[in-house]
Order: structure tokens, then C-alpha cells, then sequence
């Protein structure tokens, strides 16, 4: 089975992300880099269907030459092959971006022989969430995407024709997708519990050759006019007490908040 | 929470294992009216203390670090936050076997349980480690794992229940506040902290600030001279047979010596930390706020490149790493600074702020308890911290660009073998002396001083070997950083005469009506003897014990010079200006690059001199201890004529006759030419530190600041308290009086080896660094105050034939005669004690001659 998994480099979560004061970007002076949590579980998913079923994971992104650490951290839990298509340094738009990558997977396919049997995106990506990507791709594939996907089985081996089922969390249930192979699901953080890479596979990932491609496409409509950080939420904490003196103090609270 | 307060005695910023434990100590002293503030949030305000590994190898070659980190583990154990682990230090080369063994001998020196373990041993205790590539290990059960976090909160709890310590948190320091203009001592007083709470005026204010203190420090336009550098550790797991144990340490901490790095299991994981990667330094502004940080400031996005080759080298050592999935990785900042050792103490332009500062968990509560002694005291009582004094560091250390040099050469030392004579490859000629450009020409060794170079020995004097028959030394250890011209140099001298460069002498003038009444407070013996002689004499703290021994010289009726040593230069400038008059009274001036030193000795020096100058040089026209102002003609055998000032010192400190001659700075090189021109067939040489320092000194057995000398022991100890007391007060008097009434417990010897040879057939040379002096039984031999005998010195004595030591035994021990024992490498060698004079021309002949 070919799955093919695309990823994003984004800023570490958990910190004040600051911008840089012409507000073009973000500045990364003290941010680490990550995957975006959903493409952490489309690659976890990815392995977990290789090991089932056999194949190769092949995982692309499109960012800067520092993207490769992320193809890396997917090869280090698993991934086969890594792909980069360089940008210019500046954020590339939705459009631009899924052309470039609708235009990477034909060539790969073409490189291959066959197409992807499946293509996972992360439903969206963690920093800009435009929701698009992964949508104008499988448009341009004229493949069948679900996005929101917290669940997937293959029938047979994976390979060829088929199906993918793909389940969606709804309140109370699932809804449940049935989509002819090949296919394009985005998928969210709850698909599965991502693992950790190894040491053993973090050195192995040293051994990763990565592909680039070059290949660009026109800007779309969408630009960024400037970020800015919104005002803080500020929340106060307040002690009510150490030990057994604390009791009366809880109970008030509880009792303001019509707890009890 | 109290009101902010606008006043306080002491502020002490930083709540990380150091400012806690401090405001603890000062509660513990009695101190009142303390304040803590720290700009993170409580219990973890986001500081190295928060990502520490939180384990103590007790077992250190340095004193200081060895006894405060005992010091410290106790104070960890005592508050029960402290559980025993046991360690290992695995060798993987024969070398770091060899290593070991000086390990195993440094842990005799202070009393710390240690064994040699053979690799069947290691696996014993460890069975996950691969022993087909170690080749043993050194195993010290007394290895701990505290918990620093909960530590600090309990001594700040303390001061706040004993002093009412007002805590303050999330509170950010903005600006430190001085005086706007120096004092006549040329000190400014720190008045106030300015935070973003209020601002608070304050009599003392101590920075405990970690790796953001040198940018604390900057504020009041000063320094603390320290690097934040990324220790990058990972945190692997779960592993079955850790889990197993149920228990946060169940198996003792790994030291893969040779990789750098270290394995300590933590719960069912364990953590492989390193220092083997790259140096890779940060400015403070680099670090990131609280609200920033992905998980605090201290713990940087981790660098995976950088730790690849550590974790193949722990996969290595312990296979079933390998598979164990890597949860949490940083790279943790931890503070260097540009010797490796720590920041404490009175900073010295600043009167009232403090350094606690490159402080590891390993060591914080002892150093904490240093500096609340120190600013009680006026000096620490629990250990001498010379080494650690921030006073210690001249102008040159201060910049960025000596600090990150030094941290970049300093960083892979910290599991490295660190041989005592080992010189810094980075940032020397820091200082520009007169004689470089000659003393290169004659292939000196230079060795460095703080900023100064002094040649150790001159490669051109390699012909002496042949004359004296002399070899290099049979073990590469012991001939490292050293070789046998310096011996050859040696007897030269003693046969001839030999040329030492002293310019990095530190000279000082005191000068105005009060001079000489401050000279007296300052010294223990007396400073009102006639103009143009000279004392040696030892400084004292408010304890009684050393501060300083160095030369002071009656220069004129209003003028006293002091002559001390380049490594205590910033300690004896600063206990200079600290307790200067500032009523104007007294003026101090830095004579240091204006005046250079040269000294001339060996039984051929007067003839050489008297070439240049018509004086009395013999006994009666330059008695000894005296300083004649001289003209001496330069233009010797053709050399251009030049007549320069100088004043003659007769003294030595290598025992042979001749003189200290102190002229401007411009006249070196003149003086220099003259010297060598006038003792070309006098047989003068170019003569290194190694006969200065350590051959001509031991024979001497004259005591060194930093080695024999300490604030743990006093003059009479040291055998330099003169028969009377003079009249006036000085700095000690009172201990100093009571010490001489109760009489001395110990006493400084000069020892001699009876035998070098070790169990491989070898001849060994003691290197002086604090190998243990044992009894006939083999026992360690500690005193009453819990002072431990060990060698201070060490070096070859050429002119008595045999290896020298220095060192304090106890009374009924310092019998000339008396056999005792010295380990070394963890083998025992027979010596005895010659006593607490010289064990060469004891009744100074030679040098009174």
C-alpha cells in the first residue's frame, strides 16, 4: 500500500508566539518547530497502515530547507520517503500551495508507476488553519476527499482498486465514509495516539534521503495583510488558603458558583 | 500576599535553588527584614534549578567543589529530600582508567566512600550495561538524587517562618540602583532594586539569578562573568526493567566518562544527558520570557543534530535504549563561566551587592550557606572559596569575548580529564609584558596566570638536559605540562644565576597621611619600620585565618607598596579598596603596568649586577629585605647606553642570593638586554616559573597563597607568626591572639618521597593536587576542626634529590623524621616529614650571602 502523507513545519505550540514588528511574520527567535498535531497522527496512521498491510509511507511538505527536520521526525517514527518542495521563504497562499503539491503528487506518481493509494492531510494546519489545502488537492486529483476523518480501515491489502472507510465523530456516533481507492482524507488529532520516534529510529531518520522538488506555481487570491497578536486573555488566579483553613473559602466558591 | 515593601535589608533576586536556600541560611544567621524576588512563577520559576538532572557525584579533584558539594548533599539528605543511588563512572580507554584511579585517590582525600570496579562488577549493579566495551568503572555508593525544587521551597518556607522573608513572585527586576559616584575607594554602593511591582531600597542586594546574572549584573554596571550553554538531555522511555524497580532511582547513576555523558534512570525512563556535544552558548537576551517559552525559559527547543552522536554512544553502552522512545528533550541552559568555576562573594565595585552565581543543584546549598557566612562573617566559615571569589577575575576576564572563548573550551572539560597544569588553548597574551618578543625568541613555554603569561621554561635551555644529565619523566602523566629543562634551569641557577620574569607581580601604592595607619590595619606584622626596608606579611579576615600574604614595602614616610601575586591581584585590590579610609585619607594606585619586575638569583648575581651599577650589592650596602632606589647603566659591552631607575630588593624566593630589581615598564626590555649581556659569562639564564614557583620554592619551603596558605588555617599553623604581636590593631588580631593562646593544632611540613616507584615498577611525581597524606596505618588524618592532611604542593627538588611535598599534619606528626604515607593514583608511597623549615641550606646561607 502507497500512502502518501503531507505535512506542515509550524511553531511549537504551548508559547506566546510573538510577531515581528512589520507585521509580516512571525518571530522565531525563541520558538521551536513542530509538526502540526494533525499530521502527526495522518503519519502515525500512515505507519500503522504500512505495518498492517505492507508498502511504503512516503511523506512531503513544502517549506523552507529547516522542513526537512519535520520529513525527518516522520522518518523517525516510520516514514519511508521524504519529499520537499522549497519555498521562497515567504508563506505560501492555498492555492499556490496545493497546485505545487497537486503538481509534486503527479510527478511522484509518475515516478512510481501508480498513484497513492491513499493521501492523508492533517485536517488543518496548526499555524494559519486555512482548511483548503488538502481539498483543492484532491479537486485538482479529481479524487474523493473527507475531512474530519478520526477513523480509517482499507479493504484488501490497501493496494489498487478498493475502498478506504473513514469515520467522522458526529455528536452521539460516527458518521461512516465509504471512498473508492485512491483517495484523500484530512484527518484529525484523535485518529490515534502518535508515538514517540526511538532512539534507534531517530538515527535511522539521519539516513533518510530527502527528495527535492522544484516545482512552484502561481500566487492565489489569498495574501496576508499583516498579523497581530490579540489582546491576552487574562485569567487570575486566586489562593484561597493552605489545609484545613481553606475549607470556608472553597465552600464560598463552590457555593457562588451554584455548585452547592 | 504582603504588601510590596519600599525598604528592605536584603533583596535577594532569584528563587532558584541558590536564592532560596541563601535567604534560608541568612534566616538561619539571624538576619531580618529579607525579601526574595524572583520574575517566574513559584514552586518552578522556570530556571536550570526546574530541568536539572538533581544528582550529586560527590567525588571532585577541587577542594571547593568536592567539600560543598558534600556540603551540600548533606544539607539535601538532612532534609530528607535526598535519596542515595550509588554511581558509576565508566571507563571505556585505559586512560580514563588511569583517570579513575586519581578519582579513587581525590575520594580517600575527602573522606568519600569509592571502590574500583571491575566490568563483571559494573554489570552486577547495572546489568544493562555493555561491559565488552568498558574496561571498568568507579563506583561510589554515596551518589545521590535530590530533589531540588521541593528543597528550595522548604528553605524559603524557613526564612519565612524565621524572618519573616516577604516573597514575591512574577516579579521582574528592571534596573539596579547605585550611587551615581564612586567613594575615594573607587566603589559605588548599591541602594535600591527597581521591579515591576515598586522599587525597593536596600542595604544588600544578592544576585541569584542563574544564567540571566551577568544581565542582573549589567544593570548596576557591573559584572558577573557568566555563559548560559545548552546541556541537552533526552528522557527515553518506558523501559520494563526500570519500571520494575517501582522507584524513581532504583539503579545507580551511569558516568560514560569517555562519551561525555551520563544515564540516570528516572521512574521507568531514564535520562541521557551530555556534555560531549558542541559548546553551544546563548546570550541571555536569547532566552526566552516565561510567556514565551514552550516549556520554560531554561528548557530551548532541543537541537536533534546535535545529540545524534550521544545517543549512538548510549545505544552503545545500553542496547535496550535503543528501542525506548524519546518523550522530552531539551536543551537545557546551565551557567559557565570562563574557569569553570563558580561566581561568589561581594562584587568588588559595587559595595553590597553579591554574587550566587554559576551555582549547579549540586553544589547550591553549600554555596548558599558560603555567601550568607560571607556577608555575615565577612568572610565564609565553612571552607576556604578562593577559587570561587568573584573578586578573583581582572578586567581582561570580564568580556563577553573571554567569557564565550572560555566556555567554548571550558564546556567538553566537564566530563573531560583535566590535568592539573593544563593551560587554555583560547585567549592568552591578554596582557602585552615587555619581555615577549625575547622571551619567544628563547621558545619559552608560556604558561598563563589569570591574564598574564609567565614562560615555565625556556626550550632554548634544552642544552642543560645534557649538562645535567636529565631525562623526562618515565609516566606520560606526570611529564605533561612539564619537562626536565626546568630542572636544568633549576641548577643553572643554583650554579650559576638565572633571570625570572616577574611582571605579573600586582603592585600597589598607598599614599596620603593615612597610608601607613591603614597599611598597620591591614597587615598582621609591623608596617612602621624605616623607609626603604620591607615586610612579608601575612593578611588576616575577621576570623584570624588568611586572606593574603604578599610583600609590603616602605616606600616613604605617606607611601607603603604592596607586591602580591597574579592570582590573588583582584582578591587583594578589592580587600584593599574595601576597607580603604574614605575619608580621603588615602590614595590607592595600580602600579601594575607601569612597574615591571625581573629577578636575578644565584650565587653569580652580583657579579652580574655590579656590572650595571657602582652600589654596595654585598650584605651591608643591600641587606637583605631592603629597597635601594640605583641608576643602572644599561650600555654594557657595546649595548646602547642607557641609564635607567630602579629599586633593588633583596629577597628570594627561590633561595639563592640576589634581588627582586623594579624599574618603569618602557625600561624592561633595556634592563633585560643589560642582565644577559652582563652575565654571558656568569652562565645566566632565562629561567622559567617552574624553578620559581615550585622546585626553588619547595626547597625553600616557602608557603603559597591558594595552595598552603587558606582561610582555614592561620599564620601560626603555617609557621609564619613572628614571636610578639605588634601594638596596633589590624584586620584578626583578636582570633589571631586567641589562636596564639591556644597554640597550634597542626602544623606545615615540608615532606620528602622516599620511594617513587609504583606496583608497575614505574617512578611516579606527585603533581600537588590535594593527594591525601596518610598514616603509618594508611589512614586518613584529619583534625579536630575536621581539616584534612593533604599534599598543598608538590615538584621535584633538584638540589636535594628527592620529590618534595607540602602539607599540614598534625603536631605529634611534624617531627622531623616522622613516616607517613601519601596516596597517589590510589597507590601508596612511603615519605618523610624534613619539617616546617627548608629542606634545602635551611640556615639561608646562600641567600643571605
Amino acid at each position: 500500500m502507497k500512502i502518501l502523507c503531507c505535512v506542515k513545519r509550524v511553531p511549537a505550540p504551548g508559547a506566546k508566539i510573538n510577531v515581528t514588528a512589520d507585521g509580516s511574520q512571525v518571530d522565531a527567535a525563541h520558538l521551536g518547530f513542530t509538526t502540526s498535531p494533525h499530521e502527526e497522527c495522518a503519519v502515525e496512521g500512515a505507519v500503522q497502515l504500512r505495518e498492517q498491510h505492507g508498502g511504503e509511507v512516503t511523506v512531503l511538505t513544502v517549506g523552507p530547507t529547516e522542513a526537512s527536520e519535520q520529513l525527518r521526525y516522520a522518518a523517525s517514527v516510520g516514514a519511508d520517503h521524504g519529499v520537499l518542495i522549497p519555498d521562497d521563504g515567504s508563506a505560501w497562499d492555498p492555492q499556490r500551495t496545493a497546485a505545487a503539491i497537486g503538481d509534486a503528487i503527479e510527478t511522484l506518481e509518475a515516478q512510481n508507476g501508480s498513484a497513492f493509494d491513499l493521501i492523508l492531510f492533517g485536517n488543518e494546519s496548526a499555524d494559519t488553519g486555512g482548511f483548503q489545502v488538502g481539498i483543492r488537492v484532491a479537486y485538482r486529483l479529481r479524487r474523493p476527499i473527507v475531512n474530519g476523518i478520526k477513523g480509517i480501515e482499507v479493504s484488501g491489502d490497501g493496494t489498487g482498486a478498493g475502498t478506504v472507510t473513514a469515520r467522522r465523530e458526529i455528536d452521539g456516533g460516527f458518521e461512516v465514509y465509504e471512498l473508492p481507492r485512491p483517495c484523500v482524507l484530512g484527518v484529525k488529532e484523535g485518529l490515534n495516539l502518535p508515538r514517540y520516534p526511538t532512539m534507534k529510529g531517530r538515527l535511522n531518520s539521519k539516513k533518510l534521503e530527502i527528495q527535492s522538488l522544484d516545482i512552484d506555481a502561481a500566487a492565489g487570491g489569498q495574501r496576508r495583510v499583516r498579523l497581530h497578536r490579540p489582546a491576552e486573555q487574562v485569567s487570575e488566579t486566586v489562593i484561597l488558603g493552605e489545609g484545613p483553613e481553606a475549607a470556608v473559602a472553597v465552600v464560598d466558591v463552590l457555593e457562588e458558583l451554584g455548585v452547592l | 500576599m504582603s504588601e510590596f515593601p519600599n525598604k528592605a535589608n536584603v533583596v535577594v533576586i532569584g528563587a532558584g535553588i541558590v536564592g532560596n536556600c541563601l535567604v534560608g541560611h541568612l534566616a538561619r544567621l539571624g538576619w531580618k527584614d529579607l525579601v526574595l524576588v524572583e520574575k517566574g512563577p513559584l514552586p518552578n520559576p522556570g530556571g536550570s534549578t526546574g530541568h536539572a538532572s538533581n544528582f550529586i557525584f560527590p567525588v571532585d579533584h577541587n577542594k571547593e567543589m568536592a567539600l560543598l558539594g558534600e556540603q551540600s548533599a548533606n544539607q539535601y539528605r538532612d532534609m530528607n529530600l535526598s535519596v542515595d543511588s550509588g554511581g558509576i563512572e565508566v571507563a571505556r580507554t585505559q586512560e580514563r582508567m588511569d583517570e579513575l584511579q586519581r578519582r579513587m585517590t581525590s575520594a580517600k582525600a575527602w573522606g568519600i566512600e569509592a571502590h574500583m570496579l571491575t566490568s563483571a562488577q559494573v554489570k552486577e549493579r547495572v546489568p544493562f550495561v555493555n561491559t565488552e566495551i568498558i574496561k571498568g568503572g568507579f563506583y561510589c555508593p554515596t551518589v545521590s538524587v535530590v530533589d531540588s525544587l521541593e528543597t528550595g521551597t522548604v528553605m524559603r518556607k524557613e526564612a519565612i517562618e524565621k524572618a519573616d522573608c516577604k516573597v514575591f513572585a512574577n516579579t521582574e527586576v528592571l534596573d539596579l540602583i547605585t550611587d551615581d559616584a564612586p567613594t575615594p575607594n573607587g566603589r559605588r554602593k548599591i541602594k535600591a532594586v527597581v521591579t515591576d511591582k515598586g522599587t525597593i531600597e536596600a542595604d544588600h542586594v544578592v544576585v541569584a539569578c542563574g544564567v540571566w546574572s551577568n544581565r542582573i549584573a549589567a544593570m548596576a554596571d557591573t559584572y558577573i562573568p557568566l555563559v548560559p550553554a545548552v546541556h541537552q538531555m533526552a528522557d527515553v522511555g518506558p523501559i520494563d526493567i526500570l519500571a520494575e524497580t517501582n522507584k524513581e532511582i532504583g539503579y545507580p547513576i551511569v558516568r560514560d566518562m569517555d562519551t561525555f555523558c551520563y544515564e540516570r534512570q528516572s521512574a521507568g525512563s531514564m535520562e541521557v544527558g551530555s556534555y560531549g556535544h558542541r559548546p553551544i552558548l546563548h546570550h541571555p537576551d536569547e532566552i526566552p520570557s516565561n510567556e514565551e517559552a514552550a516549556l520554560s525559559p531554561t528548557e530551548m527547543p532541543f537541537t536533534p543534530d546535535d545529540f545524534d552522536q550521544q545517543m549512538e554512544e548510549a545505544i552503545e553502552l545500553m542496547d535496550m535504549l535503543g528501542d525506548a522512545e524519546i518523550k522530552y528533550a531539551i536543551n537545557g541552559l546551565l551557567s559557565f563561566t570562563p574557569d569553570t568555576m563558580p561566581c561568589l562573594g561581594e562584587i568588588p565595585d559595587v559595595d553590597g551587592l553579591w554574587s550566587a552565581a554559576a551555582v549547579w543543584v549540586k553544589e547550591g546549598p553549600g554555596m548558599a550557606q558560603v555567601v550568607a557566612e560571607w556577608m555575615t562573617y565577612g568572610y565564609p566559615r565553612v571552607i576556604d572559596v578562593h577559587g570561587a571569589d568573584i573578586a578573583r577575575f581582572y578586567h581582561e576576564e570580564k568580556s563577553d569575548e573571554h567569557i564565550w572563548a572560555r566556555a567554548n573550551e571550558g564546556f567538553n572539560k566537564t566530563y573531560g580529564i583535566v590535568h592539573p597544569a593544563e593551560q587554555w588553548e583560547s585567549r592568552r597574551h591578554l596582557v602585552e609584558t615587555p619581555y615577549r618578543s625575547r622571551q619567544e625568541a628563547l621558545d619559552a613555554e608560556f604558561f598563563q596566570a589569570r591574564v598574564w603569561e609567565r614562560p615555565q621554561w625556556y626550550n632554548s635551555n634544552a642544552d642543560l638536559c645534557a649538562r645535567y644529565q636529565l631525562a623526562p619523566r618515565e609516566v606520560e602523566w606526570d611529564n605533561r605540562w612539564w619537562s626536565p629543562i626546568t630542572i636544568g634551569e633549576h641548577l643553572n641557577l643554583r650554579e650559576n644565576c638565572g633571570v625570572v620574569d616577574l611582571s605579573a607581580f600586582q603592585i600597589y601604592e598607598m599614599s596620603g597621611p593615612g597610608a601607613l595607619e591603614y597599611a598597620e590595619r591591614l597587615a598582621v606584622n609591623k608596617l612602621d619600620v624605616a623607609v626603604g626596608r620591607s615586610i612579608y606579611t601575612p593578611w588576616l579576615n575577621a576570623d584570624g585565618g588568611f586572606h593574603s600574604d604578599l610583600t609590603m614595602m616602605r616606600m616613604a614616610d605617606d607611601r607603603v607598596r604592596i607586591v602580591t601575586g597574579v592570582f590573588d591581584g583582584g582578591r587583594d585590590e578589592f580587600w584593599t579598596r574595601k576597607h580603604m579610609p574614605n575619608d580621603g585619607s588615602v590614595t590607592f594606585t595600580n602600579l601594575t603596568k607601569k612597574i615591571t619586575t625581573l629577578g636575578l638569583w644565584g650565587p653569580n648575581a652580583p657579579a652580574v649586577l655590579g656590572q650595571l651599577c657602582g652600589h654596595d650589592l654585598s650584605q651591608n650596602g643591600s641587606p637583605y629585605g631592603s629597597i635601594i632606589p640605583v641608576e643602572l647603566d644599561c650600555g654594557v659591552d657595546g649595548l646602547p647606553n642607557r641609564t635607567i631607575t630602579a629599586h633593588l630588593f633583596r629577597i628570594s624566593y627561590v633561595g639563592d642570593t640576589g634581588w627582586e630589581i623594579y624599574t618603569d615598564w618602557g625600561n624592561g626590555p633595556a634592563l633585560w638586554d643589560a642582565l644577559f649581556e652582563a652575565g654571558r659569562d656568569l652562565g645566566i639564564r632565562a629561567t622559567g616559573g617552574g624553578v620559581y614557583g615550585t622546585s626553588g620554592r619547595l626547597e625553600k619551603g616557602y608557603r603559597l597563597m591558594g595552595a598552603e596558605l587558606e582561610s582555614e588555617y592561620n599564620p601560626l599553623e603555617a609557621g609564619l607568626a613572628r614571636p610578639k604581636v605588634k601594638a596596633a590593631n589590624f584586620i584578626g588580631k583578636e582570633p589571631y591572639l586567641a589562636a596564639r593562646q591556644a597554640g597550634a593544632e597542626v602544623a606545615c611540613v615540608t615532606l620528602t618521597v622516599e620511594d617513587q616507584t609504583d606496583s608497575a615498577g614505574r617512578q611516579r611525581h606527585m603533581q600537588g593536587g590535594n593527594e591525601p597524606i596518610l598514616d603509618h596505618n594508611g589512614a586518613r588524618i584529619v583534625d579536630s576542626h575536621g581539616r584534612v592532611s593533604r599534599v598543598t604542593s608538590a615538584g621535584y627538588g633538584p638540589s636535594v634529590g628527592k620529590h618534595l611535598l607540602m602539607g599540614y599534619v598534625p603536631n605529634e606528626l611534624a617531627t622531623p623524621g616522622t613516616a607517613l604515607q601519601v596516596m597517589y593514583m590510589n597507590e601508596i608511597f612511603p615519605v618523610t616529614v624534613v619539617g616546617s623549615g627548608s629542606a634545602f641550606d635551611p640556615g639561608d646561607t646562600r641567600l643571605k650571602s
